[in-house]
């Protein structure tokens, strides 16, 4: 697949469809590609896109409308909802991007390989596009390690939104659903927690937050141009957690301010380098948005009314929050 | 827990700032106030430079670097002369005499007035607030008449309004012996029969002779056309000093802050002579 | 030199805490990271890398500098004390030692941080060896040999070999120490071959490492205006997020901000790691000196590969402990940075 990509990139660049092309560059160790522009053919030598891509290019357009020409982005099934929700909230220009919507079959974590005990890694075979092989054979300084794919998958793709682009120009490369889990499994199990184990479970989670601003620096739905935390104006530009009440004001401002536009892409999580499961918030107000309102899907579309910013007489009253509890 | 081993007597971190208390405040033009600040009991907080920097603070407000305006051979006080133009300052001037800040300092390094500008014949330039950090030099050098040369004193502002110490300047400055004072302004204004343009092109129009160390201060682009203007009439670079301006917050070359290139400029500055600059990367 | 057994690790942990706070690598919610020993913690020796670097043992995170209260007109600071009570830092990697040091070149030259010297003079550090570094490990580039703590500014040096710890004293700090748990400890002066047998293993590996032969050529104090106007930067910074996740879990990186916090009844004023990577680290009332991501990311690799040097003596302020190359969201690191401008090997 990555072979295809590159041709027809190098097609679009030399027609002049589009100026550059936004998409993952070849890292010098075999999982850390990183997301890149290619302005010529030459560049896209070192273009790739494998397992390790699980970078989400839709954020990087918001810059990339501003500049000359159509950008061409390529993006994965669940990275579309992201580039949607962005359109809807003006943020990127649809017309300034040329979007190969690109086969997935679900990304890997370094972290999830490390976490089974393998270390010392020279190469990884098993990670590329091509291979449909369900088991990843990694050389390491400490002899040959061996994993199934799924088992080093990122968290995001085991609950996958489907093999569907929802926008795109062109599509190349074939998905696979690696769904293998209830979306909202995670979540009911701290619903069904008691009060006091749930905070537990939120003070450790967050007591470990460096407050480096990596989710927010991701997301695709935190794209203000001045972030409150970063306003001097307020005492809230706070870089680091000066108590535990701070730890847990940063991310759930956070959450309250993305959700309804959160897609759920799952990138917190991926970033976050102390590995705190960040997703759960923005999904528990999914779960309870998709319960008072009906499902709702942010970034299925360009143009429906999302529940949180449209009335209707259906809509739960304000005291459910008492009933809740 | 163990008894401490080391036996070490730590002394106070530069950090920790002194409690000063306002004993005078004079509003110099529509937006700047100068403060005279002492210790409590009365004395200065600390002795400094001319050309050095302090910490002023108020809690929870804010805390920003100043410069020390008046010169060390004032012997009863600090004076900070501070234009209006943020939340701490803002504040700042909200305050009356009797009220308390906190200052530490002195930071940073000093115009050289003990070595390279000695006897030296001296031309300060400056353009609105930027005339704080001089006027501690100026006075230092009438203080100590004897051991410099001739002092040329150019000094523009935008209206005669905005002119910080005027009074200082044509009632002591002026009458001193050896001191020619030059003022200018933007605009005309009525009222005002000196001269009027901006200060780099008053400047070319005196021509001072390159005979004389210069010592400029004021916002960026004063600066820039200043230095062009001193080349322009034969000055070289290293006759030059003047003054950067960064964000700061530590004030001992630790925060990293106002690091550019291998310098820190609340330590290894403010105060630059302007080949210094120039090996500096593009970037104050 | 002597051993312990690793099954009674707890027991000794036990006694140093006993009389000293012990900070050691953690587990908490599946992460490891440096943090105050307990009873019921989950300690980690194995784990080779800390997500943070321990340096927030001797330069915390957040920290108070001071308190300052208001009556009436009068105001009062009150100074944060100092450390005053010994503590054991237990675990401390050659690497994260030498990022110490390159902390101590900053914080303890005149005038000195008292804060973080009182930390260091009081700290005791319990250095161990790497025995099996990982891919992303360039400490070896940096002078640093991960196999031998001894060499580093520790206080004791401990290896794992086999089912043992061995533990070595090497200052008096550490002989202190030894002699307050030597009833848990037993000679081991017969280990001795089987010790540089282990520490020849490492170096080994470390031999094997991708990173180890990069080249430092062509960066350095005096290589200023050549890099800084490279037009590589406009390229490199292109991925970058912003976020500060490269410098916080940095050993060497020491920038930090200082601020007020209104407590209600008084102001505390504290100060807590910044980054140069954030778009108001050097924001003014009237302008800020660096506007665009690119000259931030440069900012943050020529400090540590040019201008740090340039002030110490040649001393880079890397250590090649490599948690940026793993913990970096955009996969961007230093070893991209040095390799792109310099000698690639």
């Amino acid at each position: 697949m990555q072979e295809e990509l590159i041709k027809r990139a190098k097609e679009l660049l030399a027609d002049g469809t589009v100026a550059r092309v936004l998409g993952w560059k070849a890292g010098d160790l075999p999982y850390n590609p990183e997301p890149s522009y290619f302005e010529n053919e030459d560049q896209l030598k070192n273009f790739v896109y494998n397992g390790f891509c699980g970078a989400n290019l839709s954020k990087y357009m918001i810059e990339a409308s501003k500049l000359e020409g159509k950008t061409l982005v390529f993006l994965k099934p669940c990275d579309t909802y992201s580039f949607n929700q962005l359109i809807k909230e003006h943020r990127v220009d649809r017309e300034k991007a040329f979007i190969i919507g690109v086969g997935c079959k679900g990304k890997l974590s370094i972290e999830k390989i490390r976490e089974q005990g393998i270390k010392g890694i020279e190469s990884i075979t098993g990670a590329e596009m091509t291979d449909d092989a369900e088991t990843l054979t990694i050389q390491t300084i400490y002899g040959e390690k061996t994993c199934t794919y799924a088992s080093a998958m990122l968290g995001r793709c085991h609950v996958c939104k489907g093999k569907e682009h929802q926008v795109y120009d062109e599509l190349i490369g074939e998905s696979k659903d690696t769904k293998d889990a209830d979306r909202f499994a995670e979540v009911e199990k701290i619903e069904a927690m008691s009060p006091e184990e749930r905070f537990a479970f939120f003070q450790n989670e967050l007591s470990k937050c460096i407050r480096c601003n990596a989710c927010r620096n991701v997301c695709p739905a935190c794209s203000c141009r001045k972030c409150v935390f970063d306003s001097t104006k307020f005492d809230s530009a706070q870089k680091a957690n000066v108590d535990d009440f701070e730890e847990k004001m940063f991310h759930i401002i956070r959450a309250f301010h993305v959700a309804g536009r959160c897609t759920d892409c799952g990138e917190c999580s991926r970033v976050c380098p102390q590995g705190i499961p960040l997703h759960l918030f923005n999904r528990k107000f999914i779960k309870d948005i998709d319960k008072f309102y009906g499902e709702y899907q942010a970034g299925e579309d360009t143009d429906s009314k999302a529940p949180l910013t449209n009335f209707t007489f259906d809509d739960v009253e304000p005291s459910i929050v008492g009933e809740r509890g | 827990m163990s008894e401490c081993t080391c036996h070490k007597n730590y002394t106070l971190d530069t950090l920790i700032p002194k409690v000063g208390v306002i004993t005078k405040i004079t509003q110099e033009t529509p937006d700047v106030k100068t403060f005279c600040v002492t210790a409590p009991g009365g004395g200065k907080l600390f002795e400094h430079m001319p050309g050095q920097c302090a910490m002023v603070c108020v809690p929870g407000i804010g805390e920003a670097m100043f410069s020390i305006t008046s010169s060390p051979t004032n012997k009863e006080y600090q004076e900070f002369s501070i234009k209006k133009c943020g939340v701490l300052t803002d504040c700042l001037h909200s305050l009356e005499v009797g009220d308390e800040i906190t200052v530490r300092g002195p930071y940073g390094n000093n115009f050289p007035v003990d070595t390279e500008l000695k006897g030296k014949n001296l031309l300060f330039i400056a353009g609105g607030i930027g005339l704080a950090p001089l006027r501690s030099v100026i006075n230092y050098v009438l203080d100590n008449r004897d051991d410099y040369g001739t002092v040329d004193i150019l000094y523009g502002s935008r209206s005669a309004d905005d002119l910080v110490k005027l009074k200082e300047i044509q009632e002591v400055w002026a009458k001193t012996p050896g001191v020619n004072v030059h003022l200018t302004i933007d605009r005309p204004q009525e009222g005002w029969d000196g001269h009027v343009g901006f200060v780099p092109s008053y400047l070319k129009e005196i021509g001072f002779s390159t005979d004389k160390t210069a010592l400029v201060c004021g916002p960026p682009i004063m600066i820039k056309f200043v230095l062009a203007g001193l080349e322009e009439l034969g000055f070289n670079r290293s006759q030059c000093y003047t003054t950067l301006e960064l964000r700061m917050k530590c004030g001992i070359g630790k925060c990293g802050r106002c690091n550019i290139g291998s310098k820190y400029v609340c330590k290894d500055g403010p105060v630059f002579r302007c080949d210094e600059v120039d090996e500096l990367p593009n970037e104050y | 030199m002597y051993k312990i057994a690793k099954s009674n690790l707890p027991a000794l942990f036990r006694a140093i805490a006993e009389t000293k706070e012990l900070y050691l690598p953690i587990r908490r919610a599946g992460q490891v990271n440096f943090g105050p020993w307990s009873e019921d913690a989950e300690v980690d020796v194995e784990t080779l890398k800390t997500v943070k670097s321990p340096k927030d043992v001797f330069f915390p995170q957040s920290e108070n500098l001071y308190s300052c209260e208001r009556e009436g007109k009068d105001i009062k600071i009150e100074p944060q004390a100092l450390q005053d009570q010994e503590f054991v830092v237990f675990g401390m990697k050659a690497c994260d030692i030498k990022g110490v040091e390159v902390l101590d070149k900053v914080f303890l030259a005149d005038p000195i941080d008292t804060f973080y010297a009182a930390r260091r003079d009081h700290g005791i550090i319990v250095a161990m060896a790497c025995h099996e570094p990982e891919e992303s490990c360039f400490c070896k580039v940096f002078g640093v040999d991960c196999a031998d703590p001894e060499k580093s500014a520790a206080d004791v040096a401990v290896w794992m070999l086999g089912d043992d710890l061995i533990w070595k004293a090497i200052t008096e700090k550490g002989e202190a120490l030894t002699k307050a748990v030597e009833s848990l400890l037993e000679n081991a002066d017969a280990d001795s071959d089987k010790l540089e047998e282990e520490k020849n293993n490492i170096r080994a590996i470390v031999e094997k490492l991708p990173y180890s032969n990069l080249s430092l050529e062509g960066w350095g104090g005096d290589k200023l205006e050549e890099k800084f106007n490279s037009p590589k930067w406009e390229e490199l910074y292109k991925p970058c997020l912003a976020c500060g996740t490269c410098t916080f879990v940095c050993p060497t990186c020491q920038c930090y901000d200082i601020k007020d916090y209104d407590t209600g009844h008084g102001v505390q004023r504290y100060r807590c790691w910044d980054s140069c990577m954030y778009s108001d680290f050097t924001m003014m009332a009237h302008g800020n000196n660096r506007t665009s991501q690119m000259q931030r990311f440069r900012q943050r690799f020529m400090h540590k590969l040019v201008y740090f040097p340039a002030n110490n003596d040649g001393m880079y302020s890397c250590v090649g402990c490599g948690r940026c190359v793993e913990k970096c969201p955009s996969s961007l690191n230093i070893v991209k940075v040095i390799k792109s401008m310099g000698g690639e090997q």
